[in-house]
C-alpha cells in the first residue's frame, strides 16, 4: 500500500513537470493525436480525433463520406505462375550471398597489409557493427581476441587476427545440428514456426514442404495463421506448388484447433511430417504469445510428436531479434531458428548473438523466394559472409 | 529492455551528480554510454559516429548551462540532437489539383506495406476523401486477396487483374478515374534492393503512374541494413516519406533515425499495430525518447493532457511542497491518475521512477481500498490525521470495509510520505517551481541558436 502512495504522488510530481512541456507543445499549435487503447481502457468518453496537425488539409471535403457503398470487386485472382520445382540444384549460400556482397567488396582489405594495431581492432569491430552483430556481443568477441594477441597466442598479424575471429564464429556454431529432428513413426512429426510480423514463416514453410515432399516424405500443412488476412491462401498456394495437403480453419478460428485438425488428419492419413504456421505476433503481445503457448501444447499432443519450433528471423532485423528469441523461448521452447532475407544486403548478425547468448542454434538459412531457396545454415559461410 | 536503459541512463546521472563543471574525461564516459545505446537502438554505425561528433561539439565548452546539472545538460543535448535529426520539415501532404492524387508503397519483404496501405486508405477515407487501393503485388501468393479482404473490410475499392505489376499500375489509373476516386494508394511487391530487375520493375510502375508521393515502408525493427535499403530506394524511386512499421513492439527503432539521416526525406507515419486504426503521424520527439529508452512519456504526457486537469495538479504539487499535502489532495490526484488507466503501467512509462517503485506489484484493488477509507473520513480527518483516536479508527474501518490495521497503515504511510517531501520534494529537481523553470530555460536557449542548423552540420 506504501508503494500506490508515494508511486501516485511521485507520478504527479514528474507529471506536473513534464506536464509543462505538454502546454508549450500545446502552444505550438499541436493538436493531441488521436488516443490508443488507453482512452477505451478508461472509459472517458472522447471527442471524435482531430486530423493529425501536421498534414495540410484542403478546405473541408465538399462530398461528405456517404453510406458506404457497395464494395466493388474488380479483383481478378490470377493463378499465379507455378514455377518449375528444380530442386536437384540447391543453390549454395555462397552464389547467392556473392550478388550482395559484390556490391560491397572487400570489407576488411583496409587492416591487410598494416601492423595490427587499435585501428585494426576499431575496423573489425566496425564490421562486426553494421553486421548487426550488436555491441554487446561485438565488445565480448574483440576482448577476447585482444587479450589472445597480447598474450602472443595469436601472431600480430592481420590475417592471423581475422582468421582467429573466424574460427572463434565458427567455433560457437559448430557443435549444433542443422537439419530438422524428424520423429520416429508411428505418429506424425510436427514442425511449428513462430515469429514476429513478415519475417517470412509462410515462405520458409512453403519452401520445406516442397523440400521435405521431393524427399519423399507425406507433408501436411496447417494453416495456422487465421488472423491474417489472405494468409490461408497465401499457404495454399505454396501448398499446390510444393503439391502437399493443407488443413485450413476459417478465418480467425483457434489456431491450435487448425493445427489439432492437422495432426489427426495426417495421423489418420499416415502422413509424416506436419508443419504448422502460426501468426506473426510481436513478442511483446501478452495476450497472443499466451495463445501461442497454447498452440504449443496441443501440437505436442499424441498422435503428433512436436521435434521442432522454429523461431523465423529476418536477416535485416536489428537487436531487437535476440528480445525476441528469447522472449518466444520463454514461451513455447523455440529449438531453432530459420534465417531469412539472406540474399539481401543484410547480413543476419543477431543470430550470432542468439546463439551465444541463448544457446539457440541456426538451422536454415532462406535465400530467396523460389521453391528451392532454402538451405542448411553453414557456420563457415556465414562468417566468411560477415566479413565480406 | 526499456528499464536496463533508463537505468543505465539514471546511473550516469548519478554517477554526474555532485560533479562540478562538465571536463572531457566526464563527456567521453557519457558518450560512450550514449554510442552504446545509440547502437543498440539499431542505428547506424555512421550516423552514431556522426551524432556522437555533433553532440561532443555541443557539451564541450561554452554551452553550459548553469541552471542544469552536467548530466541534465548532456541527455538534453542528446535528445534535442536525436530530435532534430528525426524532425526537421515535417511531412505535408497536398491534393494533386488533378486528382487522383496517386501514392506509391515501396519496400522490402515483409516490412509491412499491404497493411499499411489499406491503414493509409482508412486515413484518407477519415480525411473525407475516396480512396482506391491497387494491388500491384502479383509476386507474394495471395498478396492481392490480402489486400482484397482489407479493403472490403474499409469498405474501399481494391484495384487488381493477373496481367502485370506495370500493367495494373497504368490501368487503375483509368480506373481511379472511371470511379471518380480522388486518392489511389498503390501497393506494391516487396523487392530485395539489390534484384535489379525487381527494383527496374517497380521504376517502371513509377514511371507510369507518376505518384504524387513515393512512401518507403520500413520496418521498426531494422539493423544496420536500414542504410542500405533507405539509399537504395531513394535512388531508385526519389521518395517523398518515409511509414516507419511494427512501432508497437519493443524495438527502439533506431532504424528511422538512420533513414532519416540518409534519404533526408521525413517519416510521414507509424504503424503502431495489426487494426487498421492502429496509424497515427509522426512525432519526431517522442521516437527521440524511445531510441534513448527513456520510455515512452510523450504518449502517456498526451494521455495526462487529456484527462488531467493541469491547474489541480500544479496546485497539489505547490501544497506538497509546502508541506499542506492531504488526504483529500490525495484522493483528488488518485482520481485524476487513475483516469489515464491502471496505474501499473502508467507508472512504468515514467522515467525518473525509483526502481523499487516501478517494480512494485500494484494491485487496483489495492487502490480502491485505500479510495475507500480516505473516502470514510469526515472532512476534517481528511484534513488533518492526526484527530484520529481509537473510535474514529473502526468506524473508518466499518465504512470502507476494511481492518483497523489498514486505517493505520494508511495514515502512517501517509505521514512518512508527506515527511518524505517536504525534504526531497522541491530538491528533486522534477518538480514545480525549479522543474518549470529549468525547462523554460531550456526552451530559451534553443531559440537562441543551440540548434545545429542543417546547413553548418553539412560543412561539418
Amino acid at each position: 500500500m506504501v508503494t500506490i502512495i508515494i508511486a501516485v504522488v511521485l507520478g504527479v510530481l514528474i507529471l506536473v513537470s513534464a506536464g509543462f512541456v505538454v502546454a508549450t507543445r500545446a502552444r505550438r499549435g499541436a493538436a493531441p493525436p488521436p488516443d490508443r487503447a488507453g482512452a477505451a481502457a478508461t472509459g472517458v468518453l472522447q471527442a471524435p480525433a482531430e486530423s493529425p496537425p501536421d498534414v495540410v488539409q484542403e478546405a473541408p471535403a465538399t462530398a461528405a463520406p456517404g453510406p458506404v457503398e457497395a464494395v466493388e470487386e474488380s479483383v481478378a485472382e490470377a493463378p499465379p505462375e507455378l514455377p518449375e520445382i528444380e530442386l536437384e540444384q540447391r543453390p549454395a549460400l555462397r552464389d547467392r550471398l556473392g550478388k550482395a556482397r559484390a556490391l560491397f567488396g572487400g570489407y576488411l582489405s583496409g587492416i591487410r597489409g598494416r601492423a595490427v594495431d587499435e585501428a585494426t581492432f576499431e575496423e573489425i569491430e566496425e564490421a562486426l557493427l553494421l553486421g548487426d552483430v550488436g555491441i554487446k556481443t561485438t565488445t565480448e568477441l574483440l576482448e577476447d581476441l585482444r587479450g589472445r594477441v597480447k598474450s602472443g597466442e595469436v601472431e600480430r598479424q592481420p590475417d592471423a587476427v581475422l582468421s582467429a575471429l573466424r574460427g572463434d564464429l565458427e567455433a560457437l556454431f559448430e557443435k549444433d545440428e542443422t537439419g530438422l529432428v524428424l520423429a520416429p513413426p508411428p505418429g506424425p512429426t510436427v514442425w511449428l514456426f513462430v515469429g514476429v510480423n513478415g519475417v517470412g514463416k509462410t515462405t520458409t514453410i512453403g519452401k520445406l514442404a516442397a523440400r521435405e515432399s521431393l524427399e519423399g516424405r507425406r507433408v501436411v500443412l496447417a494453416a495456422g495463421d487465421t488472423f491474417r488476412a489472405a494468409a490461408g491462401e497465401q499457404l495454399e498456394t505454396w501448398a499446390q506448388r510444393a503439391e502437399v495437403n493443407l488443413i485450413r480453419g476459417s478465418d480467425g478460428a483457434d489456431p491450435s484447433s487448425v493445427i489439432f485438425d492437422a495432426v489427426q488428419h495426417a495421423s489418420a492419413r499416415g502422413a509424416d511430417l506436419v508443419m504448422a504456421d502460426t501468426a506473426g505476433r510481436l513478442h511483446t503481445k501478452v495476450n497472443l504469445m499466451e495463445e501461442l503457448r497454447k498452440v504449443r501444447r496441443v501440437a505436442e499432443r499424441p498422435p503428433g510428436q512436436l521435434t521442432e519450433v522454429i523461431l523465423v528471423l529476418d536477416a535485416t532485423t536489428g537487436q531487437n531479434g535476440l528480445v525476441q528469441a528469447r522472449q518466444f523461448t520463454e514461451a513455447v521452447a523455440v529449438t531453432g531458428v530459420a534465417l531469412t532475407k539472406l540474399d539481401g544486403t543484410a547480413k543476419g548478425g543477431i543470430v550470432i548473438a542468439v546463439r551465444s547468448e541463448l544457446g539457440i542454434p541456426i538451422k536454415l538459412v532462406g535465400v530467396g523466394e523460389g521453391l528451392a531457396d532454402i538451405v542448411e545454415f553453414d557456420p563457415k559461410e556465414f562468417v566468411a559472409a560477415l566479413f565480406e | 529492455m526499456f528499464e536496463t536503459l533508463t537505468d543505465r541512463f539514471e546511473g550516469i546521472f548519478t554517477r554526474l551528480r555532485g560533479r562540478g563543471l562538465l571536463g572531457d574525461a566526464e563527456v567521453n564516459e557519457v558518450l560512450r554510454e550514449i554510442r552504446v545505446a545509440l547502437l543498440e537502438a539499431d542505428v547506424n554505425l555512421a550516423v552514431v559516429r556522426d551524432l556522437i561528433e555533433r553532440i561532443r561539439g555541443r557539451c564541450s565548452g561554452a554551452e553550459l548551462s548553469k541552471s542544469l546539472t552536467p548530466a541534465q545538460q548532456v541527455i538534453k543535448v542528446v535528445n534535442e540532437e536525436l530530435t532534430a535529426t528525426l524532425g526537421g520539415e515535417p511531412f505535408r501532404l497536398s491534393y494533386a489539383s488533378r486528382p487522383p492524387t496517386i501514392v506509391l508503397l515501396a519496400g522490402l519483404q515483409g516490412s509491412g506495406k499491404t497493411t499499411a496501405a489499406a491503414k493509409l486508405a482508412r486515413w484518407f477515407k477519415q480525411q473525407g476523401r475516396n480512396p482506391l487501393l491497387v494491388a500491384a503485388d502479383l509476386q507474394r501468393p495471395a498478396a492481392v486477396e490480402q489486400l482484397r479482404i482489407l479493403g472490403h473490410d474499409l469498405g474501399v475499392t481494391v484495384f487488381s487483374e493477373p496481367t502485370d505489376p506495370v500493367a495494373v499500375a497504368r490501368k487503375s489509373l483509368e480506373e481511379a478515374q472511371r470511379l471518380g476516386r480522388d486518392v489511389m494508394i498503390v501497393d506494391t511487391a516487396g523487392r530485395l534492393t539489390i534484384d535489379l530487375a525487381l527494383m527496374a520493375e517497380v521504376r517502371s510502375i513509377s514511371a507510369a503512374i507518376e505518384p504524387d508521393y513515393t512512401f518507403l515502408v520500413i520496418d521498426a525493427m531494422t539493423g544496420q541494413d536500414a542504410v542500405n535499403t533507405a539509399k537504395a530506394f531513394n535512388d531508385a524511386l526519389a521518395l517523398d516519406a518515409v511509414i516507419l512499421t511494427k512501432l508497437d513492439g519493443d524495438a527502439r527503432g533506431g532504424a528511422a533515425l538512420s533513414v532519416k539521416q540518409v534519404v533526408g526525406k521525413p517519416i510521414a507515419y507509424v504503424s503502431t499495430g495489426e487494426k487498421p486504426a492502429d496509424f497515427d503521424a509522426f512525432y519526431p520527439d517522442r521516437l527521440a525518447s524511445r531510441i534513448l529508452g527513456m520510455g515512452d512519456v510523450l504518449s502517456l504526457i498526451e494521455k495526462a493532457e487529456k484527462e488531467y486537469d493541469a491547474g489541480v495538479a500544479e496546485k497539489a504539487v505547490e501544497r506538497l511542497q509546502q508541506g499542506q499535502f492531504t488526504l483529500e489532495d490525495f484522493l483528488e490526484q488518485l482520481q485524476q491518475v487513475k483516469r489515464m488507466g491502471p496505474l501499473q503501467g502508467m507508472l512504468g512509462m515514467l522515467p525518473g521512477m525509483p526502481k523499487e517503485v516501478r517494480d512494485a506489484k500494484i494491485d487496483d484493488r489495492d487502490v480502491g481500498r485505500i479510495e475507500a477509507i480516505i473516502r470514510s473520513m469526515t472532512q476534517a480527518e481528511r484534513r488533518d490525521p492526526t484527530v484520529l483516536n481509537g473510535s474514529r479508527r473502526i468506524r473508518i474501518a466499518n465504512g470502507s470495509g476494511t481492518s483497523t490495521t489498514d486505517v493505520n497503515n494508511l495514515v502512517k504511510q501517509f505521514k512518512e510520505m508527506q515527511k518524505m517531501m517536504r525534504t526531497i520534494g522541491p530538491m528533486a529537481g522534477l518538480a514545480g517551481g525549479k522543474g518549470r523553470k529549468m525547462n523554460r530555460d531550456g526552451r530559451n536557449k534553443k531559440v537562441k541558436g543551440g540548434r545545429v542548423t542543417p546547413s553548418s552540420r553539412g560543412a561539418r
